[in-house]
Order: structure tokens, then sequence, then C-alpha cells
């Protein structure tokens, strides 16, 4: 155990130095866990390259996870505006990139199976690296990032006709050890015939999209109802990894199956905690990999063939770059998009090293070219977040001039307001708000309540507010106001302390319970606190006042000026409650202030003069009897 | 209270806004933009300050106490302010501060109003379909202003306001009224001559022919 323990500080101890100083030099958490890797691996040499491989198939599970977060956040009318993008922009990609590598690789002599193989290997980008970095800088949206994604997913759906393809390719010479693409124990699906292979293919894609949108509910309601956060954690990594490996069974891609499920429950109202709850997984998973493709690099290769490696790599790269470029201009993706678009997808993937086992494992390669393809593809990973960094400091600098002159594009969820509870306080905000057209994102983590929100078709969606992750995913980054209406005191304070400390630009507007809670929530950091009970109460007694014989716009007046000193008296007192030491409870000085207030109050509100201003009926005091004397000299 | 830019302008100006639904204004939106673009002026929205009409008194006499020269600015209303504005005149102007015998806090300073009006200008006389000159309409004002010790000058109008932005009047008047409030500042306007004119503005309205 004490081995297993050991190995996992060096990959994490590695990515802890590496990450935060690659991000405090702008290079990115992807080219901070790479070095990290390259550090650990071939330069110090702390881990040896079988682990690594072992490693980088359980890390690989991170891509599976991170297109199921994906999905979740495509809702299906999306993905379907998307269709012709995917196939067109998708498919150009794949085929002219296969093409181009064949040809370039027959004209230097090889032979035209290993030619299609390598294109086919390489084909693919890295959907890890882009959409990862896409996230961290807020890419994801652009139109050039939304054509890129589009591509990464044609990509994933081409892997299984590359599948297919590549055994074909066999060299006679190697096909002596004999080798079947899928492991036998490990698929149903091997041995049965074509057509009905393609019916347990429906089949499969069939339970997980019918069982995501009539089992999930039911199941996910059961286990929150059991109040257990591990629980729910549970279930959501079950899901995921169940996807997983029914599409690993029936021979396809995990990645998509699980992007597949992601989108089917893209309008779960269990969305925002299921992202919560995957995300730190995924990080970490992703992270490893990463750290894996580094430590993978084989620097005495690299040392043999130098020229020829980084020549390769570079090549390949300014191929794909070239046929992106050739499609943006194609797809009509202008000034920076087109760039994003073109240095985003120039690198090969990890599916490549899939591939490439696979192709090895049919005798389509042998060892020597498939290491040679696996350190081009490598380091043309390695180099993408540099890509990412021309973009940055080159590109959108060249644009921002030009970009300024435009009137701003309208960003999808600007104006949003999130909304932490929805009983019977955060309800009427939140009717307020969306009966004036600003779309709220509301939270709340008792099922019951989500429950009777979506009878009467008020969208909710369930998860504890309170949790940052949750927040986050509920799109805290974007949002321009927190409405926090839990009902949990310290809770409410929990929450806005991270929200002004994680995000000061929100503007944070808290309901208090009381006038305790209040301070507290003012001490935390909320822009604007209202206790729950202070304006019916006054509601209600102008409205005794009335009823007592009092003529309603005096009774108005009174309630106006009660405010009034209520709100210069309230930043005294607050202060005084500041000083409270550590005393239990509002401290001494505060309860004299109090009283204090009180009689300024009762003052206040029995002044009744008709010379002199008071506070209750200023303004519409007339002026005194004898005023008039005042305009004799005129 | 918005203000910008320059500490010592000689003249301190407080403009006093009063429109209800400023998202439908076509020409005081542009007014109020372009005053705001003029350094050394200070703007009160009212109805954005006081959405309940709860004046804060002392707030506002203390503006008054710091600036020289007072605009209204408003679309005419039934020959009269918006309700906020008067609220404002019944709460802010007080015995005792703004008028009677100690209420001498406002002697010698300016007000003007800034105003649109719907109807066009021959509409405001004895002949037209208004019967008063906009003067004449304004004289409770303007008494209010020589009451508090106040210099009143005449109003700063757009006619037509309806048709301004389909005329292309909107333009010249937004020119003009930023012509006014630099040299209000800048000390450069004859007080008295501007007493006694009909309107603050050159000519420029649809009206044709009108004197300066």
């Amino acid at each position: 155990v004490t081995d297993y323990l050991l190995h996992a500080m060096i990959y994490l101890g590695a990515a802890t130095i590496a990450v935060p100083v690659a991000r405090l030099l702008g290079l990115g958490s992807v080219l901070g866990y790479l070095i990290a890797g390259v550090i650990i691996g071939p330069l110090t040499g702390l881990v040896v390259d079988s682990e690594t491989e072992t490693l980088q198939h359980f890390a690989e599970f991170g891509v599976v996870m991170m297109l199921f977060l994906v999905g979740l956040e495509l809702e299906p009318s999306v993905m379907w505006s998307m269709r012709r993008r995917l196939v067109g922009l998708g498919g150009m990609q794949v085929v002219l990139t296969v093409l181009a590598v064949a040809a370039l690789a027959l004209v230097a002599g090889v032979d035209w199976r290993i030619a299609l193989a390598a294109g086919l290997i390489l084909a693919s980008s890295s959907t890890a690296i882009v959409l990862q970095t896409f996230d961290e800088k807020g890419l994801a949206r652009t139109e050039g990032g939304r054509a890129g994604f589009s591509v990464l997913l044609f990509q994933d759906l081409a892997v299984i006709p590359i599948i297919a393809l590549l055994p074909l390719l066999a060299l006679p010479e190697l096909v002596s050890t004999v080798g079947n693409g899928l492991d036998a124990d490990q698929s149903l699906v091997a041995d049965l015939p074509d057509w009905l292979y393609g019916l347990v293919l429906i089949g499969s894609i069939g339970i997980v999209v019918v069982g995501g949108h009539y089992l999930s509910g039911p199941i996910f309601r059961f286990v929150a109802r059991s109040g257990l956060r591990e629980a729910f954690t549970t279930t959501a990594l079950a899901l995921v990894v169940g996807i997983a490996a029914l599409m690993g069974l029936v021979g396809l891609s995990p990645a998509l199956g699980a992007f597949l499920a992601g989108m089917v429950l893209a309008n779960s109202e269990f969305r925002h905690e299921l992202e919560a709850n995957i995300e730190p997984f995924k990080g970490l998973l992703l992270g490893l990999f990463f750290i894996t493709v580094g430590a993978g690099i084989r620097f005495d290769l690299l040392r043999e063939d130098l020229g020829l490696v980084l020549g390769l790599t570079l090549g390949i790269m300014l191929l794909k770059a070239a046929i992106l470029f050739g499609l943006a201009l194609v797809a009509k993706l202008r000034r920076s998009d087109g760039w994003l678009f073109t240095l985003s997808l120039a690198q090969a993937g990890e599916f490549g090293f899939v591939l490439l086992g696979y192709s090895q494992d049919n005798d389509v390669l042998d060892a020597g070219i498939a290491r040679l393809l696996a350190l081009v593809i490598a380091l043309s990973m390695f180099l993408t977040p540099m890509l990412f960094i021309v973009f940055d400091k080159v590109i959108v600098p060249r644009y921002q001039a030009r970009d300024d002159d435009r009137e701003p594009d309208d960003v999808d969820d600007e104006g949003q307001v999130i909304i932490a509870g929805v009983g019977r306080f955060g309800q009427i905000v939140n009717r307020l708000l969306l009966a004036n057209d600003v779309p709220t994102v509301v939270l709340d983590r008792f099922v019951g309540q989500v429950e009777r929100m979506s009878q009467i078709q008020m969208k909710t969606y369930y998860g504890d507010a309170s949790r940052p992750g949750l927040l986050q995913t509920a799109g805290i980054a974007n949002a321009s106001a927190l409405v926090i209406a839990i009902d949990d005191y310290e809770g409410s304070v929990e929450m806005t302390k991270y929200v002004k400390h994680a995000y000061p630009e929100v503007f944070v507007l808290a309901r208090a319970f009381d006038r305790g809670h209040q301070y507290l929530l003012r001490e935390a950091g909320a822009d604007y606190i209202v206790k729950e009970t202070y304006y019916s109460a006054l509601e209600l007694g102008g409205e005794t006042l009335k009823r007592l014989g009092l003529h309603p716009f005096v009774a108005q007046r009174r309630r106006a000026a009660f405010e009034r000193v209520e709100e210069c008296s309230g930043e005294k007192l607050y202060q005084a409650w500041l000083e409270r030491e550590a005393e239990e409870g509002f401290g001494d000085n505060y309860v004299d202030l109090y009283m204090e207030v009180e009689r300024v109050l009762d003052e206040a509100m029995k002044k009744n003069r008709d010379d002199s201003h008071d506070r209750a009926e200023r303004g519409w005091t007339p002026p005194p009897k004898n005023y008039l004397d005042d305009f004799e000299g005129d | 209270m918005y203000y910008r830019g320059m500490t010592n302008p000689d003249r301190k100006i407080l403009i006093l806004f009063a429109h209800p639904s400023l998202d439908r204004s076509e020409v005081n939106a542009e007014l109020l933009r372009a005053a705001s673009a003029v350094e050394g002026i200070s703007i009160v929205d009212l109805y954005g300050e006081y959405p309940t009409y709860q004046i804060d008194i002392d707030r506002e006499q203390q503006r008054l106490l710091e600036h020289d020269v007072v605009i209204f600015m408003f679309p005419l209303y039934w020959y009269s302010t918006p309700a906020i504005l008067k609220e404002w005149q019944d709460l802010v102007l007080e015995y005792g501060f703004a008028y009677g015998a100690d209420g001498t806090a406002l002697n010698g300073k300016t007000l003007l109003c800034a105003i649109t009006a719907g109807g066009p200008e021959e509409a405001y006389r004895a002949e037209g379909f208004n019967h008063f000159t906009l003067r004449e309409l304004l004289r409770p004002i303007e008494q209010t202003a020589i009451l508090c010790g106040m210099r009143f000058l005449a109003p700063f109008a757009l006619f037509g306001s309806r048709t301004a932005v389909d005329g292309g009047r909107v333009g010249n008047h937004v020119a003009e009224w930023v012509n006014l409030l630099e040299a209000l500042r800048d000390d450069r306007v004859d007080l008295a001559a501007a007493q006694d004119l009909s309107k603050l503005n050159a000519a420029g309205d649809e009206s044709t022919g009108d004197k300066a």
C-alpha cells in the first residue's frame, strides 16, 4: 500500500507545484500538467513507462466524464441546430486530413496501408486538451469554440468506423501473431453476425436515451431524498461508469455514450447537482491524463531521431492547421474565430494512442512506427498549449482593436440571476424576475420543493446551493446577481462569504431572518439585505393605524418616518454590534443604543405640532398662522 | 446625484430631471445624455432617486445650497411639471428655508425650466389651441422663484417634441442645450436679458420666423 501512496504522492506533488506555476505564468493548466509529467517521467525517472501506460488508460476515463459534462450543457435542440456544422466541418476535417497525411506518406515511399493507417490515427484532435482549454479561457461560447467542438464531436463519432476499418489494413507479414481487435471476453458482440450487432447497437443507445429520460428522475429523487451527499455522488458516478461500460461492451465509444447520456439529462432538474458531483472527478482524471502524456514522452527516442520526430510533428501540425484554416474560410469563421479554430485543433489526440495500440494488435503497424507516431502525437499535444498562447498574445490583440468598434454581441448568459432557495420567499422573487424576462437559475436542496415547483412549471434545479461546486455549475461566474433565500441561518452567511470572496463582482442580495442575521450577512459582504419580517410587519402596522382612524395618508407618512429613523439608526447600531468583542449576543453597548433608538423613534412619532417641523409631518406642515406678516413690506 | 469633472466652475449648475418613463423618451434622454457629458454640472434623476416619492428633504435642501443655478428639466405634463417635481417643490421649498422671514437660503440664485412640449409652438398663443404662451403657463413656477428670491429665466424649450426625431430637429436642439449649459456654467449669459425672452433657444424649432 505504501508503494501506491508513494506514487500517488509523486503525481499529486508534481501537479501541485507545476499547475499553479503554469497558471501564474499564463500558460494554462494543461501545459502545467504536461510539464509536471515530463519532470517526473523522462527527466527524473520517478515513474517508469509501464505504469504510465496503465495509468493513462485509467485516466482516459476523464475524457468520458468531460463529454458527459459537455452533454449536460447541451440541450438536444442546440445539438440539432449544430448538425450541419458537425457533419460538414467535422466530416471534411477528418476526410481531408486522412487523405492528406496518407498522400504525403505515400510520396515519402511508405506502404499504402501504413500510410492510410497513419492518416486515420493522426486525423483526430485532442478533445481533452482543447475542451479543457476552451473552458479555462472562456472560449467555449465563441463561434470558433463552437465550430471546434463540432469537429471534436464528429471525430468521436468517426472512431467507430475507423476501428472497423483498421483491421482491413493489416500487413500480411505481421499477421502471424494472431490478434483480434476486440478482446473476446470483454465484448458481447465480437462473434455476432452483422445484423444482430446492428440491433444490439441500436438497443444500447435506446437504453441510454430511454433510461436516461424516464428512469433517472425517479432514481435521483429517491437518492436525493435520503439526504446523504455521498449517496448522490455515488449514483452520479455509477451512472457515468455504467454507461461507459455498456458502450465498451458493445464496442461503441464510451465517451460518445456518456455525451449522449449527458444530453438526455440536460433538461433534468438534477443537472447542476450532477455537474457539481462529476466535475471534481473529471478534473482529477484529466489532470492525471495530461501528466501521463507528459511522462510518456520518450526522450531517448527523441534524441535518436530528433530531426525526424520534430520534422514530423511540426509537419503534421502545419498540415492539420492548413486544412482547418481552409475549412474556417469555407465556414465563414471570421477574424479571431477562424484563427481559434485553426490553432486549437492542429494537434493529434488521445484517440491516436488508442488507435495506435489497436493497430499494433491488428498487425497494421510494427512497433517501431507505432513508437514514432506515439512520440509525434505526444509532442503535438505538448505544443498545443503554446498555440493557445500564440492565440492569446498575438491573434486576440490584433483583432481586439477592430472588434471594439462593433456593437457588442448578445451574450447568452448575461444578466442571469441565481436564486438559492425557492421556498415561500424565493418563489416570489423568482416570479417577479421571470415576469420581467430576467433569466434565472433556481436551486433548492429539498426534493419535495423542487417537485412542487415543477408541478407549477417553475424550472428548479435540485442541489445544495451552499456548496461552491453547485454555484459554479449554475453559472455564478457569469451571473450578475445572486439572491440568497435559503432556509439556513449559517448557510446563507457562509454562502455570502464565499461568493463575495470568489466572485466579488456578483451582486449579493440576501434575506435575513432577524437583526442579528442581518448584521452577520452584512459583515460577510452582502450588498443588499432585507429582513424577511420587516416590510410585511410595517405594512400590517400601517394598516392597523388606519383601522384606528388615522387618515390613510397620515398613516403612510408615519410609516415612512418610522422607516427613516430605522434607516438612520441602523448604521450606528451596526457599528456598535461590530464592537461586540467576544460577548455572546449583541453586547451591552448595543443594547444601550437600541434603547436609545427606541426613544428617538418614540419622540419622532409622538410629536404632533403644527408650528415646527417634526420628522413625520415635515413638508406637509403649513406655514405659521401669522406668516403673511413677512410679506407686508411688498 | 451624478457629477462629472471640473473642480471649480464659475457657476454651479444643478439639473433636477423629472421623467417617469425615460425608456420611452426620444428627446429628453438625448438631452440628459448630452448634459451628463458636460463638465461641472450636477444631475439628479428625481424618479430614479425617489421611486416611491419619499423625497429626502434635508438632502435636497443641501443640494440647493451647494449650487447657483437650478434647472427643472421635464416634459410638459398638462401644462405643468410631472408629479414628482411638484412634490419636490411642496416638500423642499419649506417655510423658513425657501421663503418667510428667515427663509433666505435661495436668495440670488437662478431658476430655469428646460422643457419639451408636444404641441407645436403656434399652439402656445392666444389664437392657438393651447391659448396661452409657454411663459404664461409657467407663471406658478415663476412666482415660486420670485417668492424664494430667485431670478427666473425664460424657458429652454423644444416644441412639437413627438415629431422632433422624424423632423431631424433633435441634433440642433441638443447642441444648443450644451451651449447654454456651458455658457451658464462659465458665467457668459446675460441673466438680466435672459429673464425677458419668450424662450432661451435661438429659434430652430419647426416654427418659422421665431425671434431670439
